[in-house]
């Protein structure tokens, strides 16, 4: 589980976060939406370490990152995977190599160990056949795969997600939430995505966090999501297309 | 101020390097990469220009000494030894690989920190600084006096070629004054050089690329400002060596 306690940051005189507080599960699917430029990738950044917030902590199983010594901290890093929103994927190796970058830093695994998980994983992401491929040559979709193969080669506790579907079709989309969501129930994982794409939320947000000019506007499951009018702010977020807009007074109308 | 800044940034990075490394084989092996690639990228430049500075050299210094009758032939093997060794190797490659080796770490760190692979590597729970720069240094403390001793080498062949085709002195002379005197305080302070400027080039290089913010423009510019900076700390290095040991 990871508790985040008033956390805030800024950008020089921007103030960016204003204070959010909230918890995320153990396997469960923890969703953070809001519009672009709303905070999301920073408050990420924020929760695994990579900015460091004005104010407020970050308590990952009771233990809080803002505390922690340099040991520990590595500890941590090591139970972490991060699929970033541009990939982040090492350019100058392969797929193969990607994946297993991680399992030649810090694992004492034999090579041949290392091969078969590093395919295991590749193979859960459904990507074979490219392993010789550099992440110029593969595409968009392929090395949003391959990031996510890279993120959990090493069987994180704690999962992030920037924006694992965007600029992929439908279908795929599809393919990398289920895939999550999957992953994240049978390891028991604790998994923060960030995302704005609808479908995402309709179909694994067991949590859904809300995020709106810095502050946290709302947040309750994807049932709660689909039934919220009250909120002005987060029915406008969500029904901003015309269809999905369409699709709910059917739905009320139905009822 | 930001002169003091980036000094304490600066000082800083080189002492985050300093830790347990996670994996020596893994930093071992970076470590080889860039011996090779600061090695083989830059192998044929140093050749050819350190070939011409010795020509020029030789050329130069037998037209205006020589003319005059103010030394005896065979001394040009000597200036040009000792000034290659002492001034023209260490000092025009140093530069040279300040234009070539510092803008590719600038720009690979650089486009490494806006693609967020840095972040990445963080991530994981590995010490980027070590990671990343510790083994460019390295390589480049490793290779870069060999490419100063092949260039001193090429630089005493060229100025002999040059010599005896412009018919300033025959090559017997200059064998002979190749052959005099040999000053092993001027390799020192050869070496000594290699090693000063290979860390300047290489660490000033990773502190502009490692460190860029923004966008793919920032490269570029991260890439200028290595390359200028390093080839003003290499000359104001020089400098100091010169006046604190000769
Ligand atoms: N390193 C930074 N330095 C200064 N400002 C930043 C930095 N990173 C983000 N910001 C600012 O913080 C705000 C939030 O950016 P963020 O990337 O978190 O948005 P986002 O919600 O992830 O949007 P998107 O959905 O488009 O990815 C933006 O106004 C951005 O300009
Ligand atoms: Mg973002």
């Amino acid at each position: 589980m990871i508790e985040v306690r008033n956390i805030k940051k800024r950008f020089g005189t921007q103030e960016i976060l204003m204070g959010i507080s909230t918890q995320f599960q153990k396997g469960k699917c923890n969703l953070i939406i809001g519009s672009s430029g709303a905070g999301k990738t920073v408050f990420l950044k924020c929760l695994v370490g990579l900015f460091n917030p004005e104010d407020g902590d970050i308590l990952y199983d009771n233990r809080p990152i803002g505390s922690m010594g340099v040991k520990e901290k590595k500890k941590l890093r090591n139970e972490m995977g991060m699929l970033f929103q541009g990939n982040a994927l090492f350019d100058s190796l392969t797929v193969e190599q990607n994946v297993r970058f991680p399992l030649d830093m810090f694992s004492e695994m034999s090579m041949e160990e290392k091969t078969e998980r590093v395919n295991f994983c590749l193979s859960r992401v459904n990507l074979e056949n490219a392993n010789d491929k550099y992440p110029g040559e593969i595409s968009g979709g392929m090395m949003k795969r391959v990031g996510i193969a890279r993120a959990i080669v090493m069987n994180p506790k704690y999962l992030f997600c920037d924006e694992p579907n965007s600029g992929l079709d439908p279908k795929t989309a599809l393919v990398i939430d289920e895939l999550i969501k999957e992953i994240t129930i049978e390891y028991n994982i604790t998994t923060v995505i960030n995302t704005h794409d609808m479908n995402s939320v309709m179909g694994i947000g067991d949590k859904v966090t809300f995020l709106h000019q810095g502050y946290k506007h709302w947040e309750g499951s994807k049932e709660q999501v689909m039934e919220e009018s009250e909120n002005k702010e987060l029915y406008e977020f969500i029904f901003a297309s015309d269809f999905l807009k369409k699709l709910r007074e059917a739905a009320l109308q139905n009822k | 101020m930001g002169f003091l800044h980036d000094i304490g940034k600066y000082i800083l990075m080189i002492s985050s390097m300093f830790t347990r490394p996670e994996n020596l084989s893994m930093y071992a092996k970076e470590t080889m990469r860039q011996v090779y690639q600061i090695g083989i990228g830059s192998v044929l430049i140093i050749a050819i220009v350190s070939t011409f500075v010795g020509a020029v050299t030789a050329v130069q210094f037998s037209y205006q000494l020589l003319d005059i009758g103010l030394i005896p032939m065979w001394w040009m093997g000597i200036i040009v030894r000792d000034s290659l060794i002492l001034e023209m190797a260490p000092t025009i490659c140093a530069l040279l690989l300040a234009g070539k080796v510092g803008s590719n770490i600038a720009s690979e760190l650089g486009s490494m920190r806006v693609t967020e692979q840095i972040d990445a590597l963080e991530i994981m729970g590995v010490n980027t600084t070590a990671y990343l720069i510790g083994p460019k240094i390295m390589g480049g403390l490793i290779i870069v006096p060999f490419l100063i001793v092949m260039a001193v080498a090429l630089g005493i062949i060229g100025g002999g070629v040059a010599g005896v085709l412009g018919d300033f002195f025959s090559i017997a002379d200059y064998i002979r004054g190749l052959q005099d005197g040999h000053e092993a305080f001027y390799i020192v302070i050869m070496l000594i050089k290699c090693y000063v400027f290979a860390f300047i080039i290489t660490s000033i290089a990773c502190y502009q690329g490692f460190y860029v913010k923004g966008g793919a423009l920032e490269i570029g510019n991260a890439s200028t400002r290595a390359v200028v900076n390093s080839s003003i700390v290499i000359i104001i290095a020089n400098f100091l060596i010169a006046f604190l040991l000769l």
